[in-house]
């Protein structure tokens, strides 16, 4: 069975390649990203458990540690998993549970960022080299360290989707993160108290890194990459605690993988909204009776509706809290206050970057706009204007609420002038870039972390291109709000209203100049982008 | 007699005639390739104005590519298209807006209740509130969909999917309906409401063309067909000229071929063990 499965997940990539030549494109451009890591950390390893393997010993432990953090949360915040091997295609076919689990394993490892793992934790094994005892305690950590990465990984993704077939999903993820910055800000704050005033000497790092390898180490996170280094020290005790744990970790995970799959199963495949009726049209009786109004209406329905937008915005309701952490650090010494700088620009972006292949978001349903012959300024104005009506007040809440908390004032105009600006200037590029640059995205009702085949690559690609454009025409602002937050008195002043011009001029103009650029594109291409989204498949 | 059209596009003599100003719909040497494959091969056809027009054909015979084409979805790699003498791929708009399509097998924004998906075809149109809100009204009970307008379009079922996607083509009054299997998943009595409504738009100078595999469905209610088989055009004509003596489904198969004799499967046969 689960020779069936790998064979079936190679088979369907090979097919992906003979389609589409960018995705093969995609796939060997980060296949080769991951290659480089790979080899990264088999050097590292080798060479540092060759000279210092304690201290390597402890390092593994802490980024191994990091490595399953990022498989269990990326796909929930960002990326969503590969789900070529969608569970629910499966479910005709009367195959048992275990080894259908087993075979998703499997084939979860057939992607890059699964090879990748197995390459690169079997390379950390060489560290231990020098120490017969510890590699084989190594080898036997390894493949308990990929099981939990990746089982982990498809056992929260499950759970969380079935959840959020449930009940309505923003509440559950905005909970979900709510409870992991909680969690996170004592850590955050014992760091910062134990920080404060310690030199940084290269003696202090090794305790720290000490310290926080033996927490770490008894962690499900760290427990696998723990065993090797404990077991080199002699501490044979602490490798079979730790190896207990990761075990139990592991089965605990493989447990409720195999409940939420046999939930998930057991509803239907596509998402439904829970009989919920609305009276009346919604949003289609306030906005005007034109083209863009009812265009708006749809988009701004669908960041109610659709969890594959409202999604996106899961970071948003978690930034005040982030900030509220920081603040309180900040208010002791002051270094953090650059960093609350940050956050209003980067929620402008995240809204603007919603949008940026949301021709794809719509699939076919977009057949709709092709065959009223809606025009195309309707079109890109319809989708842009719900961004703004929510990014603006947004925008201008954190950037108040930022300033706020630095109690710096005069920084509001710049701040607001970069922001606006970066808010006005990625809708206009995603306005402009969804028209050339569509990727497959889940499909309407699918579940938001079911990724299709080969479409991670695309999306790195689009979205860095989308926050790459945006960053450069924002540079002018950019440079401006630096010299205001970092001049003194007269000149801060000045250059602070200077920006606030600037970056909204700016912003318009390329809000302005994309929206007609897209919609020129689209007016060109619509039939072909309705053939692109259909090739998605239904 | 039926009128068997040979392959016009290769018939490289005799050029086919120019689009016909007057027709519903007027396909000249039509073609589209996937890859490797040619899905619609140089197709000629004329949709006479207030017909109610069949189209039929074997899976995968090009029938889907050819109507979208006709309308605007589908980018041809060469020939041209007319609705009601205008040229679909010059004059998009103006073509555009005397056509109502019922495309098949795309998706609907279907996190829009009914009434909502209706109204936004309808103000995607560019008319006016007052004018959306009466025909929508009126579709929706016509359609037998009053009691579910406030449903969410992903929570109906197939056949209540395919009522819907129909009024959001009818509402702006088109000329010309393109309806690629718009009897596909819907019950006996909603399909005898379709019915009506069509032949009711027919008879007031609308003109219908339909794709369907059901031949019975064909020859009952349309007044026109034409026959299409791996992107050529094999006959057409009226109902009666094309079917001659034989149903319409037996001349079909007469012209498609590729019949079984279904005996092929015994293991299929659980009473004989």
């Amino acid at each position: 069975m689960v020779a069936a499965f790998v064979r079936l997940k190679l088979t369907l990539m090979a097919n992906t390649f003979r389609r589409s030549s960018w995705q093969t494109v995609g796939f060997v451009v980060f296949a080769l990203h991951a290659l480089g890591i790979v080899v990264l950390v088999t050097v590292g390893a080798t060479a540092g458990g060759w000279l210092a393997p304690e201290m390597t010993g402890e390092l593994l432990t802490v980024i191994g540690a990091v490595m399953v953090l990022i498989w269990w949360f990326i796909p929930i915040a960002f990326f969503g998993l590969d789900a070529t091997l969608d569970p629910q295609r499966f479910a005709t076919y009367a195959i048992p549970r275990r080894p259908l689990l087993a075979g998703l394993s499997a084939a979860s490892i057939m992607t890059v960022p699964g090879a990748a793992t197995v390459l690169a934790t079997l390379g950390a094994t060489l560290a231990w080299l020098r120490s017969p005892a510890a590699l084989a305690t190594a080898l036997l950590g390894a493949p308990l360290a990929v099981a939990l990465c990746i089982i982990g990984a498809r056992a929260f993704t499950t759970a969380l989707a079935s959840a959020m077939q449930r009940r309505r999903s923003q509440e559950i993820l905005g909970f979900v993160f709510l409870a992991l910055m909680l969690g996170l800000s004592p850590i955050i704050n014992i760091i910062a108290q134990r920080m404060d005033g310690v030199e940084w000497t290269a003696e202090q790092v090794r305790l720290a890194l000490v310290d926080v390898s033996n927490v770490v180490g008894w962690t499900p996170l760290g427990a696998p990459w723990g065993m090797a280094e404990a077991a080199h020290s002699g501490q044979w005790l602490v490798a079979l605690g730790r190896f207990a744990i990761a075990a139990a970790a592991l089965a605990a995970l493989w447990k409720l993988w195999g409940r939420a799959l046999t939930r998930s199963l057991e509803l239907p495949r596509h998402a439904g909204t829970k009989r919920k009726r609305i009276k009346g049209l919604g949003f289609f009786d306030r906005v005007p009776a034109t083209p863009t109004g009812a265009v708006a209406a749809r988009a701004s329905t669908y960041w109610l509706r659709d969890p594959r937008y409202s999604g996106s915005l899961l970071l948003v309701p978690a930034l005040p809290i982030i900030l509220l952490v920081a603040a309180r650090t900040a208010e002791e010494d002051g270094v953090i206050a650059p960093i609350l700088l940050t956050l209003a620009p980067l929620v402008a972006s995240v809204f603007g970057l919603s949008i940026h292949n949301d021709i794809a978001m719509d699939h076919t349903a977009f057949a709709l706009h092709v065959a009223t012959g809606v025009s195309g300024r309707s079109d890109r104005w319809g989708r842009a204007l719900p961004v703004l009506a929510m990014g603006v007040p947004v925008t201008i809440l954190f950037a108040v609420l930022s300033t706020m908390a630095s109690h710096r004032w005069d920084w509001l105009p710049p701040l607001l002038g970069l922001s606006l600006g970066i808010l006005a200037s990625s809708t206009g590029v995603s306005s402009a870039l969804s028209t050339r640059w569509l990727y497959p995205v889940p499909r309407p009702g699918d579940s938001p972390f079911k990724q299709p085949q080969g479409a991670a690559g695309a999306q790195l690609a689009a979205a860095s291109a989308t926050m790459g454009l945006t960053v450069s025409v924002s540079l002018p602002a950019f440079i401006l709000a630096l010299v205001a937050f970092l001049a003194s008195d007269p000149m801060a002043v000045i250059f602070g209203w200077i920006t606030l011009v600037v970056g909204l001029a700016i912003g318009a103009l390329v809000l302005l100049l994309g929206v007609r650029w897209g919609a020129r594109t689209l007016e060109q291409r619509s039939p072909e982008l309705l053939h692109r989204v259909t090739s998605y498949g239904a | 007699m039926a009128q068997t059209v040979v392959d016009l596009a290769t018939n490289a003599a005799s050029p086919p005639p120019p689009p016909d100003p007057t027709a519903a719909l007027s396909l000249r040497t039509l073609w589209k390739r996937f890859g490797e494959t040619i899905a619609v091969h140089g197709l000629n056809l004329d949709v006479p104005r207030g017909s109610f027009f069949g189209l039929v054909g074997p899976n995968g015979a090009g029938k889907t590519t050819a109507l979208s084409m006709a309308t605007g979805l589908l980018r041809p790699d060469h020939g041209t298209a007319h609705v009601l003498g205008l040229d679909v791929w010059q004059q998009t708009l103006d073509a555009k807006r005397m056509l109502g399509v019922l495309p098949d097998g795309v998706r609907l924004f279907d996190r829009l209740t009914g009434a909502q998906l209706v109204t936004y075809a309808g103000l995607l149109r560019g008319m006016d509130r007052d004018t959306v809100r009466q025909r929508t009204d009126d579709l929706l009970a016509s359609f037998d969909l009053t009691a579910d307008r406030d449903k969410y379009v992903v929570d109906y079922s197939a056949g209540m999917t395919k009522k819907v996607a129909l009024a959001c083509a009818m509402i702006h009054a088109p000329g010309v309906l393109v309806l690629d299997e718009p009897f596909e998943a819907v019950d006996p009595v909603g399909a005898a409401n379709i019915r009506d409504i069509l032949h009711h738009y027919v008879a007031g100078g609308g003109s219908v063309v339909m794709s369907s595999h059901v031949m019975d469905l064909v020859q009952r209610i349309c007044s026109h067909v034409a026959i299409i088989s791996s992107g050529h055009l094999l006959a057409v004509g009226t109902v009666q000229e094309v079917r001659g003596e034989q149903t319409l489904e037996d001349r079909f198969v007469d012209l498609v071929g590729g019949r079984k004799d279904g005996e092929a499967l015994a293991w299929l046969q659980h009473s004989s063990a």
